[in-house]
């Protein structure tokens, strides 16, 4: 058989192959929604490198494959084949060739590189924190806001400045496509401009121990109004993890937040008598219960009495005047502020925490 | 003897015997002087000592030392040689042997051994994964499992390049046997308690770090961490033992005539492979022990809270174990190379751009350990460099699949099982092959880093450049070894189902890492789309599983029943060949004298080598 024809079915092997395996990577490799400046520049090159790695496997199986059907040995061939021992020109030639291609490779992907890292005009900060195992998120453009949630104006130039409480985390949400280790006592920068309004999560992608799988954070991108309008509502807000439990118990007693009715309606703190008993003196003291029972005030009592306050009667009040659907109310509140703080609040015990300062 | 006995007095039980004596002793030491000292009994710093003195109640407990301490007391050893008087040939591979040859045999049991220890980590673990929610595992036990597989995995890729290195040189260089038989045999041994540690650590509450340990993380890790801390640290004592003992032989004890360009090419793979173990192993070794005494004594070099550093361990860590990337896939590549031209009936294309591309990628491997650490924190300007440095590692290894292509063309191919296994590891190390450089350019990086993508790339360079080769060696070295051939069928069965499996599952790994999903993670957001592709890859592991399984089965039960192989079943010109299977206790009853070039297929009346005239007078 003539030789150069096994290169031109070669070449249309290595055609054919590039192109299939082109097509297969761009349907086994779909890339997340590309949410980011920087997702655009990087998507650009997986797509460059996505035709390379297809053109390579191509040109290397189309032979293998080639040679492993033409090209073999008969049951009762014993003879061997053509020695030929190598081909210097050719060595030479698929040496150079690669470290031309790897160079231009290297300068372009630092030149890209160089894009992402620097620094752009109208930056806005958003110090990250990582601990074992969430996230918190402060803004100290917009008054020291603190957030579980990573809210982010869309099409705004970010720059977080990234530290760790315990051990290496990694800030990733796949969708910027960017992503930077968190190292302890080393703050770390990265940069990425929000581009595509919606949801998306942070997900760790350090080790960092037991529940690395469950590191993760809300990423809300929304509009420039829609990001003010948050901001405002924040920083009206109080920030509930820096008070402490007495005043936080304090707030939930006036209701200054939260939607329910507030106990200052019913219960007073100076020993005036509302619809309800007063709180003055509350805790510790001694009870008489419609039924003739007593009993002390203690942390169980006052829990059983906002969860089912019809179960046990103040002697001297009425049954059904006392709202029932505190602990719905609560547990939504603290579900919230879990969401935008991180922490974990208990109202009921901020609540007894302030009733014990009652005292005369 | 009876078998029990044999079993009971080998240097097996002896070692774990010994092994458990000193680390109990350990840890009495330690407490007895921290009662002394007035300080209360704890448990950490006497497992350390425990298990650091443990390895030692091993090796003297197996006898490894033995000939060692009776030369400081002025006493000659013989090297013992052959099966022990009264005993089955056997009971050689239980006990402490200075043959390279058996020694070579011992290291690739136990490899295969640890291989499905590790292998069933894998598949407990994938079973996990296969939908999302957790099903059967914790998260701790998670961990540990991902951990320890990592770890075991490497152990047992180690002990594979022991095996062929120490069976495969000396026989192909005509050597008798190494230069240091019983370093040889302490190279073997010590890994052997390392393991036993490594496994111990799983056990006693095992770990969360990844086989990786980056502080600050390993210095709260639970305690299994120390354990496996010290296993890897001891196993670097067999790696810097073995490559020294493989250097000194290549140099000094080749046959006569054969030049460094007349070596069979895995000689080439070997030394190269030696220089990085010799070289490199050190630094992790350092890292280890600074992680080690971090957490025992508080010498404060990593955790930044005493003025530490996270990045130093990263540094030190890597320097070895990218390195050590290569020590697991050049004796592997070796393989390829050595096996192409026998079943292609066709020169070695580009014989010194091959043997040169192994060294190439042995000192280029210095240079790139940083693109580990793209994303940890480094300066721009070293990410810059590391980018460079990393793409450059395609050019060596473009010249080797570039030459295999040239071996294959216009050759007179036939299929059989160790053939299939070397286009087997073609295909997938090309899988693992192109890509990488997407890792390495770190725009892309900063996407892929630490996701599946990952565990995708390095599975398929790892089961390209060492499994696949090394399943190859094991099917055409069989004959060798044992005198009896394996059962073809269920050799070429063994490789239809791994292949298309590892395809696969290696290609369903990169497709849930570019999809979102990161490495070490317990359990998986539904919402990123990687379930169906996540049970894919568990499937294509279970049948690899079995896979191994079958080839296992096939070698034991071929190796007692099958029919005695033909003298050189496969027509090799490499001097193993020339010889009688299995070969005889000294290999070469006469030396031989190397006259032409190794892979001269198709030059008639060429030779490689030509036995010299046996001795007169004796
Ligand atoms: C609409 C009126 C009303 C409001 C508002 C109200 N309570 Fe009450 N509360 C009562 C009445 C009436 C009683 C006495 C009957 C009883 O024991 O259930 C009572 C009893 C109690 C008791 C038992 C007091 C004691 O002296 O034994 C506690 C504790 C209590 N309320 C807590 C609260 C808290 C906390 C809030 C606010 C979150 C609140 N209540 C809001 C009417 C109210
Ligand atoms: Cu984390
Ligand atoms: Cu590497």
């Amino acid at each position: 058989m003539n030789k150069q024809k096994h290169y031109y079915a070669v070449a249309g092997l290595v055609v054919i192959g590039t192109i299939v395996s082109y097509i297969f990577l761009q349907a086994i490799y779909p890339l997340p929604k590309a949410a980011s400046a920087e997702a655009k520049t990087i998507d650009f090159m997986f797509d460059v490198y996505f035709g390379l790695i297809a053109f390579m496997f191509a040109l290397i199986m189309a032979f293998i494959l080639y040679a492993s059907f033409v090209f073999r040995r008969q049951p009762d061939d014993t003879e061997d084949a053509a020695h030929i021992h190598g081909n210097t020109t050719l060595e030479i030639i698929w040496t150079v060739l690669p470290v031309i291609l790897v160079i231009g490779l290297g300068v372009w992907g630092a030149l890209e590189f160089r894009g992402l890292v620097s620094a752009k005009e109208n930056e806005m900060v958003i110090n990250v924190t990582g601990q074992q195992w969430s996230w918190s998120f402060e803004y100290p453009e917009q008054e020291d806001i603190v957030s579980a949630q990573l809210f982010l104006p869309v099409n705004r130039p970010i720059v977080l400045k990234m530290n760790s409480e315990d051990v290496l985390h990694s800030f990733w949400v796949p969708e910027f496509r960017v992503k930077q280790d968190l190292v302890p006592g080393y703050e770390q920068e990265l940069r990425f401009e929000p581009t595509v309004i919606g949801r998306y999560k942070v997900r760790c992608a350090e080790i960092c121990g037991k529940d690395h799988t469950t590191m993760l954070a809300d990423v809300q991108v929304v509009s420039e109004s829609d990001f003010a309008a948050w901001v405002e509502e924040r920083s009206a807000r109080p920030a509930y993890a820096d008070l402490t439990p007495v005043e936080r118990g304090e707030l939930w007693y006036n209701a200054a937040t939260g939607d329910w009715a507030g106990c200052v309606g019913c219960h007073s703190v100076d020993g005036a008598v509302r619809a309800g008993p007063t709180w003055l003196d509350i805790y510790g003291r001694t009870e008489t219960l419609t039924d003739g029972a007593t009993l002390t005030v203690d942390d169980t009592y006052i829990r059983q009495s906002i969860q089912e306050p019809n179960a046990q009667i103040v002697e001297g009040f009425n049954p059904n005047i006392m709202p029932q659907d505190y602990v719905e109310r609560f547990t939504a509140v603290q579900a919230e502020i879990l969401a935008d703080e991180g922490v974990e609040i208990d109202i009921i015990a901020d609540l007894i925490a302030f009733m014990q300062t009652l005292e005369e | 003897m009876g078998t029990g006995k044999i079993i009971l007095t080998s240097s097996f039980t002896r070692g774990i015997i010994g092994q458990a004596v000193f680390a109990a002793l350990g840890i009495a030491f330690i407490n007895v002087i921290r009662a002394a000292l007035g300080l209360e009994a704890t448990l950490e710093p006497g497992v350390v000592f425990g298990a650091l003195i443990s390895v030692i109640g091993f090796l003297l407990g197996a006898g490894v030392f033995t000939d060692w301490i009776k030369w400081i007391g002025g006493q000659k050893t013989p090297l013992r040689h052959g099966t022990p008087a009264g005993k089955p040939e056997w009971s050689r591979y239980l006990n402490v042997d200075y043959n390279h040859k058996v020694i070579g045999i011992q290291y690739g049991i136990t490899s295969v051994i640890i291989l499905l220890v590790g292998g069933i980590f894998a598949i407990t673990f994938r079973l996990e994964l296969a939908q999302p929610g957790m099903q059967f595992l914790d998260n701790d036990a998670y961990n540990t499992l991902f951990s320890g597989h990592g770890i075991v995995m490497i152990a047992s890729i180690l002990l594979g390049v022991g095996a062929m290195v120490n069976y495969l040189v000396p026989l192909m260089i005509g050597a008798p046997d190494m230069a240091f038989p019983r370093l040889n045999a302490f190279s073997y041994w010590v890994a052997v308690p390392s393991a036993i540690l490594i496994l111990a650590g799983m056990a006693v509450g095992g770990w969360d770090t990844g086989w990786v340990a980056y502080p600050p993380l390993s210095l709260r890790a639970p305690l299994g961490v120390q354990l496996f801390l010290l296993g890897f640290y001891m196993n670097g004592f067999s790696s810097i033992a073995g490559a020294i003992n493989l250097l000194v032989t290549v140099a000094t004890m080749r046959a006569k005539g054969m030049s460094l360009f007349r070596m069979p090419i895995f000689v080439w793979a070997a030394i190269a492979t030696a220089l990085i173990q010799f070289t490199a192993t050190q630094t992790v070794g350092v890292s280890l022990t600074m992680a080690v005494a971090e957490r025992v004594i508080g010498l404060n070099f990593f955790d930044p809270v005493g003025g530490g550093n996270p990045l130093l361990y990263q540094h030190l860590f890597w320097f070895y174990s990218h390195p050590v990337v290569y020590v697991f896939v050049l004796p592997g590549l070796g393989v390829i190379s050595e096996l192409l031209p026998v079943f292609s009936r066709k020169p070695l294309f580009g014989y010194k751009w091959i043997a040169l591309s192994s060294l190439g990628i042995a000192l280029l491997g210095f240079l790139v350990w940083a693109h580990h650490m793209f994303v940890a924190g480094m300066p721009n300007s070293l990410r810059y460099a590391f980018m460079l440095s990393t793409m450059f590692v395609a050019i060596p290894t473009g010249v080797k699949f570039f030459s295999w292509v040239g071996t294959m063309w216009e050759g007179k191919l036939s299929f059989e099982t160790p053939m299939l296994f070397v286009l087997g590891a073609i295909s997938v190390f090309l899988i693992g092959g192109v890509t990488g450089p997407i890792l390495a350019n770190v725009p892309t990086d900063l996407h892929l880093h630490d996701t599946y993508w990952i565990v995708g790339h390095f599975h398929a360079t790892m089961f390209g450049g060492f499994i696949f080769p090394f399943f190859a060696a094991l099917y055409y070295w069989f004959p060798k070894i044992t005198g009896r051939m394996y059962k073809e069928s269920l050799g070429k069965l063994h490789f239809w189902l791994m292949t298309p499996a590892f395809w696969v599952m290696s290609l369903g790994q990169m497709s849930a890492g570019i999809m979102g999903m990161r490495r070490r993670i317990a359990d998986y957001d539904p919402a990123l789309g990687v379930a169906n592709t996540q049970m894919l890859v568990t499937i294509a592991g279970l049948v690899i599983g079995w896979s191994v399984l079958i080839m296992v089965y096939n070698l034991v039960s071929s190796a007692r029943s099958q029919e005695m192989a033909a003298m050189n079943p496969w027509r090799s010109r490499s001097p193993e060949w020339q010889i009688p299977s299995p070969v005889p206790e000294f290999n070469y009853d006469v030396p031989f004298e190397v006259v032409g070039d190794p892979y001269d297929y198709g030059l008639s009346d060429s030779e490689y080598i030509r036995m010299m005239p046996a001795p007169s007078g004796d």
